[in-house]
């Protein structure tokens, strides 16, 4: 009996000392991890869509260089600000602010803690310790647009905005420009469901807004609205007409009904800030993600693959080529009055 | 066709806004002001959800509805027992439901953004227009020739009557709190089950609110309360319909309603009495 005993204490001793040494590994790992904040939009980090794609990117970010990370979701616009104040007097390596809405407290935080650095997705912050990541969406929407156009059957199709801001509205001037460089004759019904952070998250609304535009023979609808774009996705499903989803990969949510998704690759850049900042090549200033680093793109998998034929991809590829060669300007809004 | 099509998004989009406001109805002629409509509903919402995504869409409706009352009664408890003040303890109802569903979320779905989307089959196509029309022929049914109805009403009117007459003020409150939560609670199923498919996050958006203005619209009476929420259902439709139309700015179309709701509290559209003790605690 007691030889048993024995026995089975030996193995025990053994765990606790493994776990002991576990213990201090762990301890000694994290005290060299960087820390990152990410402080998301209202959309929330499961809006399968951008907030979603920037969380992507800190998961992979903690998986393949070991970093830690904490997330917050903006409830209320005006907490943005303490919430960052409080990451950075807490130590946090980088923060990371997603959504334009995000600028003015990267600004004013940033020039209180120059030693920390941050990174703002979708707007431009001019400090030394902030990297500025901005999206060529135009180019992408342009892409998408062709797909719509050379899928259309009735030559109708609707751009379902979120919030009303230069930001989509440059989402819709690049997507219109795709329509109608396959179709000049095309009608464009352009909507947006608000003009509060609201409309990020007002699926409800946005079902309606698409029901409309299919009553009115529209075919194709590219949403660009956040959490919202749920909404689109249940009235094509219903009404059996396509959809076109926006920031992440959403083909999968319902096959057969979405055509494909213009990518707004938020986790590769959100990736990279962390990845440079852990190998010490971290530097402020502006990063531009488009066609030609693959930080804008459209999405084909196996969910889409029987919905795009050969001869569209073909064409879409085509066009890219021509974009990338400066042979087809796409119109940005941003530049409109230049 | 598009006339059809035009009516009957006037009518969906008014159905989550006239559970609501006939719930908030019962609640309000009993007495108790009813801010926590937009919190109520937003539970409603998330109930339904999550029990349809496992037990199907007419458990989750029913489930809606208890969730809502579940609430409803906790804000009962609040103001009729602890005769706290209505505004603020109907506050931090609409603040408690904001949450503790991402807290029940998380747990549930590890997602803190709402609950899996539902799939065709597991949410409705047009059955709760028809359940909206029931709750209001009901709710008049109720108020005009049931001795309940006439208890309501007089509980908000002159307690004290009631009091006399041996019938708890109490026990009234109580009783037309359980209905309030339970149609807010179906508004909120409408919402998530009708039209969207599941929660999202805070996917009320306001209706509460705006379901309460047109309680004050319909001056407390079930039949004007639906055809404040009609109308307000219409200026929501026709704000879809015109966007897009040359020369109208899509934000003046967004601001008609709060300015309809505007004008009637200004008085213009009538007078709007209220009832005569509402939000004043019952103690005999």
């Amino acid at each position: 009996m007691y030889f048993i005993e024995k026995k089975v204490r030996l193995p025990a001793m053994k765990k606790i000392l493994i776990s002991l040494c576990f213990l201090v590994l762990t301890v000694s790992s994290s005290a060299w991890a960087l820390n990152v904040a990410l402080v998301l939009d209202k959309g929330g980090k499961d809006d399968k869509s951008f907030n979603s794609a920037a969380f992507a990117g800190v998961e992979k970010a903690k998986k393949e260089l070991g970093i830690t990370y904490k997330y917050v979701e903006t409830m209320d616009d005006t907490a943005v600000e303490a919430t960052m104040r409080s990451f950075a007097a807490k130590k946090y390596d980088l923060i990371i602010g997603v959504g334009f809405s995000m600028a003015e407290a990267v600004k004013k935080v940033s020039k209180q803690y120059p030693n920390i650095s941050f990174a703002l997705v979708d707007a431009e912050v001019d400090h030394p310790n902030v990297r500025s990541l901005l999206f060529e969406e135009h180019q992408g929407s342009y892409l998408v647009g062709a797909v719509a156009a050379m899928k259309s059957k009735t030559g109708k199709i609707g751009f379902l905005g979120g919030m009303d801001v230069p930001l989509i509205r440059r989402f819709a001037m690049g997507f219109e420009a795709g329509v109608k460089k396959i179709n000049p004759k095309a009608e464009i019904l352009e909507n947006y469901i608000g003009v509060t952070g609201e409309a990020w998250n007002n699926p409800a609304k946005a079902k309606e807004l698409s029901l409309a535009m299919f009553s009115k023979n529209v075919d194709v609808i590219f949403a660009a609205a956040g959490a919202s774009n749920y909404g689109l996705f249940d009235a094509a499903e219903e009404k059996r007409k396509y959809a076109i989803g926006v920031d992440s990969n959403q083909n999968w949510i319902k096959p057969g009904t979405i055509l494909t998704s213009m990518l707004k690759r938020v986790d590769v850049a959100v990736f990279d800030a962390a990845k440079d900042l852990k190998e010490g090549k971290f530097k402020g200033g502006t990063v531009r993600f488009g066609l030609a680093n693959q930080g804008i793109d459209y999405a084909m998998d196996e969910h889409n693959k029987s919905l795009i034929t050969k001869e569209i991809k073909t064409k879409v590829e085509q066009l890219k080529k021509d974009i990338l060669s400066g042979k087809i300007v796409v119109p940005d809004y941003y530049k409109r009055n230049e | 066709m598009i006339a059809l099509a035009f009516f009957i998004s006037i009518i969906r989009m008014a159905t989550p806004l006239v559970f609501a406001s006939l719930g908030g109805m019962f609640s309000e002629r009993s007495g108790v002001i009813n801010i926590a409509l937009e919190g109520i509903m937003l539970f409603g919402a998330f109930t339904a959800a999550f029990v349809s995504l496992s037990m199907g869409k007419e458990l989750g409706f029913v489930a809606g509805g208890l969730g809502g009352m579940s609430l409803a009664l906790i804000y009962g408890l609040i103001v009729i027992h602890g005769r706290a003040n209505q505004i603020v303890a109907g506050t931090a109802i609409n603040l408690l439901a904001m949450g503790l569903i991402p807290l029940f979320l998380k747990s549930l779905y590890d997602s803190t953004g709402g609950t899996p989307s539902l799939s065709m089959d597991q949410r409705f196509s047009n059955l709760p227009i028809l359940f909206m029309i029931i709750a209001l022929a009901g709710a008049w049914f109720v108020m005009k020739k049931t001795s309940f109805g006439l208890n309501v009403s007089v509980a908000g009117e002159n307690p004290e009557a009631l009091d006399a007459a041996g019938i708890s003020v109490i026990l009234v409150r109580y009783q037309s709190l359980a209905v309030c939560g339970l149609l807010a609670g179906f508004g909120g199923a409408s919402l998530s089950l009708f039209l969207a498919s599941g929660y999202t996050r805070n996917m009320v958006a306001g209706r509460g609110f705006m379901a309460l203005a047109a309680l004050i619209f319909g001056k407390w009476k079930p039949v004007p309360t639906f055809l404040a929420c009609i109308l307000f259902g219409a200026f929501e439709a026709v704000q879809i319909r015109l966007q897009g139309a040359e020369g109208i700015p899509p934000e003046f179309l967004q601001i008609l309603p709060y300015l309809a709701t505007v004008l009637v509290l200004a008085g213009f559209v009538g007078k709007a009495v209220a009832p005569k003790v509402i939000g004043i605690p019952w103690k005999r």
